[in-house]
Parts: structure tokens; C-alpha cells; sequence
């Protein structure tokens, strides 16, 4: 019985895992969102943006902090749990 | 992976254990390893290119020279341009941060060597020493005016204590999500790749679209191996910036 316990928890713990990995989607379209919106803005005025790139990558990174917080709650219950 | 070819048993995960570099035994903090032998690689590996670089001081550089010019005057426009004048003090603090992880995320790429950036460990050390350095940085030249940068006064007097908590709590996750972005994909990158050379085991003839499909990730990799180290730089001179420039809030 409590074997059978065991085996449901750990089921759990890897639906869970991935079930967090779908966290990324998010940050996918928040970095697509950001890079799209960039390259429009710089077709458009292609002699600013140069010296844009720095903020492009900013904002990437900051988007994609929220999707890794994700990966993270995958490695945790993985690996931690 | 050989022995494991034949059934779809791999483990993406195995590329990253540290392992003793002389003989078995517990692992202890001057323990020899995997790791810490990477680690020196990436150290000699800088301090040579810079060296050899630096020592012709031709007017019409060299290759190599060429090479560390302009990692040098590329780091130094970008800390120049992010964080100001006063933030250009910190010009070396950045450009060893870029050049190791640079060079750490690089090196890791060669078959079979290990990357020491991989692991949340040392990456976690090096987003802890920036948010320090920081906060220290900060209190020294603003003192309690500091705190400032978490009462935004440009908001409504109403939502400035939620935005203040909020800027709080966003303040101390930095140092996690600076770790975890490197160290997150550097990790996941490499086992993506091992995940793939596991298909490659076991597909037979039609294993010519997994290694088509890693030569095309290791593009990739290479690519997120350099832009990932200057996200790393450019987020440390965001992070100063708020230390020692003006308040712009």
C-alpha cells in the first residue's frame, strides 16, 4: 500500500515537472514579443538602432528571468523534491 | 553513451557530475576535479590571449592583438554607455566577468571538456558578488538615500508602499534569475545536444536528422555561449547603474 503511494507521489512530482516546463512558453513569446517589436522599430529607423541593442538585450533578459523561474520549479521538484 | 546505445536509456544529466580528478573518494573543497581543472583551463586560457595580445603593441595590430582590442574597447563602450561615467570605475570588475564567463561557456563547448558555467554553483557565486558589490556600492555613495530607489516617487502616494514592496522583493530575486539565466542555459543547452545524440544512438541509417539536427544546435550553442555572457555584463552595468548614477525613477 505504501508502495503504491510512493508511486503516486512520484508520478505527481514528474506531471508536475512538466507541467512547470510550459512556464517557458510564456517567456517564448515575451522574447518573441521584444525581438519582433525591436526588429519593426528598426526597419523603420534603421539609424537608431545600434544603439538600441543594449536595451533589446535587457529586455530579453528580463523576460526570460520569468520563463526560467519556471525551468527552476522543473528542477526542483526533479531533482529536490 | 556507447554502452548505453540500444534502448532509449540515456541520461542528459550525467555530462554535468563532478567527479575526482585523481582516484576515487569524497569530495571535500580541495578536492581536485573535473570542475576546478576547467575552471584553471578557462584562467591560463584568458590570461594567455590577453598577454600574447597585449605584448606586440603594434599600431597596426595582429590577429590576436586585434582580438583583445576589441573585446576591450567593446566592454568598455558598453560599461561607458550603460552605467555612465562614474560606473567606468568598475570597468575591470566587467571585463573579467565577461571574459570568463565568455570563456568558461566557450570552452565548455568542446566535446567531451566540461563547462564550469553549467553548474548553478558557480554561477550563483557570481551573481552573489554582483548583487554585494552593488548594495555595498550603493549604500557608500548614496548612503540611506539609497533606499530611495524603492519609494518611486513618480507613482501616487497611494500605490508607492505595493510598489515599494514589489521593487523589494524584485531587488533580491536579481541575484537568483542572474544566476539561474546563465547557468539555466549553458545546463539546458548542453543537454538538449545529449538528448539528440541519444536519438542518434538508436535510429540506424536514419540517424543522419538527429546529427544534422546537432551540428545545427551546436551553431545555436555557440551563439547563446557569447550572448548570454554579455546579457550576464550588461545586467551587472544595469545593476550598478542603479548604485551610482543618478536617481531616475
Amino acid at each position: 500500500m505504501t508502495g503504491d503511494l510512493i508511486q503516486f507521489a512520484l508520478m505527481g512530482k514528474y506531471i508536475g515537472a512538466g507541467l512547470a516546463t510550459m512556464g517557458l512558453g510564456g517567456a517564448g513569446i515575451g522574447v518573441g514579443t521584444i525581438a519582433g517589436n525591436f526588429l519593426s522599430g528598426a526597419l523603420r529607423n534603421p539609424s537608431a538602432a545600434p544603439g538600441q541593442m543594449a536595451n533589446l538585450f535587457v529586455g530579453i533578459a528580463f523576460a526570460e528571468a520569468l520563463g526560467i523561474f519556471s525551468f527552476l520549479i522543473a528542477l526542483l521538484l526533479m531533482f529536490a523534491v | 553513451m556507447a554502452d548505453e546505445a540500444g534502448g532509449l536509456v540515456i541520461d542528459p544529466m550525467h555530462q554535468f557530475q563532478i567527479h575526482p580528478l585523481f582516484g576515487e573518494g569524497p569530495l571535500t573543497w580541495y578536492t581536485p576535479t573535473n570542475q576546478t581543472l576547467w575552471l584553471g583551463i578557462a584562467v591560463v586560457v584568458i590570461s594567455l590571449v590577453m598577454l600574447i595580445g597585449s605584448a606586440p603593441r603594434k599600431v597596426i595590430p595582429g590577429r590576436t592583438q586585434s582580438i583583445t582590442e576589441l573585446l576591450y574597447t567593446f566592454i568598455h563602450d558598453m560599461v561607458e554607455e550603460v552605467t555612465g561615467h562614474e560606473g567606468a570605475k568598475f570597468f575591470p570588475y566587467l571585463m573579467v566577468l565577461f571574459t570568463f564567463i565568455v570563456t568558461s561557456n566557450l570552452l565548455g563547448l568542446i566535446p567531451g571538456s566540461f563547462a564550469p558555467t553549467s553548474h548553478i554553483a558557480v554561477t550563483a557565486v557570481l551573481a552573489l558578488m554582483v548583487f554585494l558589490t552593488v548594495t555595498l556600492v550603493g549604500f557608500y555613495k548614496k548612503g540611506i538615500g539609497f533606499l530611495g530607489m524603492f519609494w518611486v516617487s513618480s507613482a501616487p502616494l497611494v500605490l508607492r508602499p505595493i510598489l515599494a514592496l514589489i521593487e523589494l522583493i524584485s531587488y533580491f530575486v536579481r541575484p537568483l534569475s542572474h544566476s539561474i539565466r546563465l547557468g539555466g542555459n549553458i545546463m539546458a543547452g548542453h543537454a538538449v545536444m545529449k538528448v539528440f545524440a541519444g536519438f542518434a544512438g538508436v535510429m540506424g541509417l536514419a540517424s543522419i536528422v538527429p546529427i544534422a539536427a546537432i551540428a545545427a544546435i551546436y551553431g545555436l550553442e555557440l551563439l547563446v555561449a557569447v550572448v548570454q555572457a554579455y546579457v550576464f555584463t550588461i545586467l551587472t552595468c544595469v545593476y550598478l547603474r542603479d548604485a551610482v548614477g543618478e536617481a531616475h525613477h
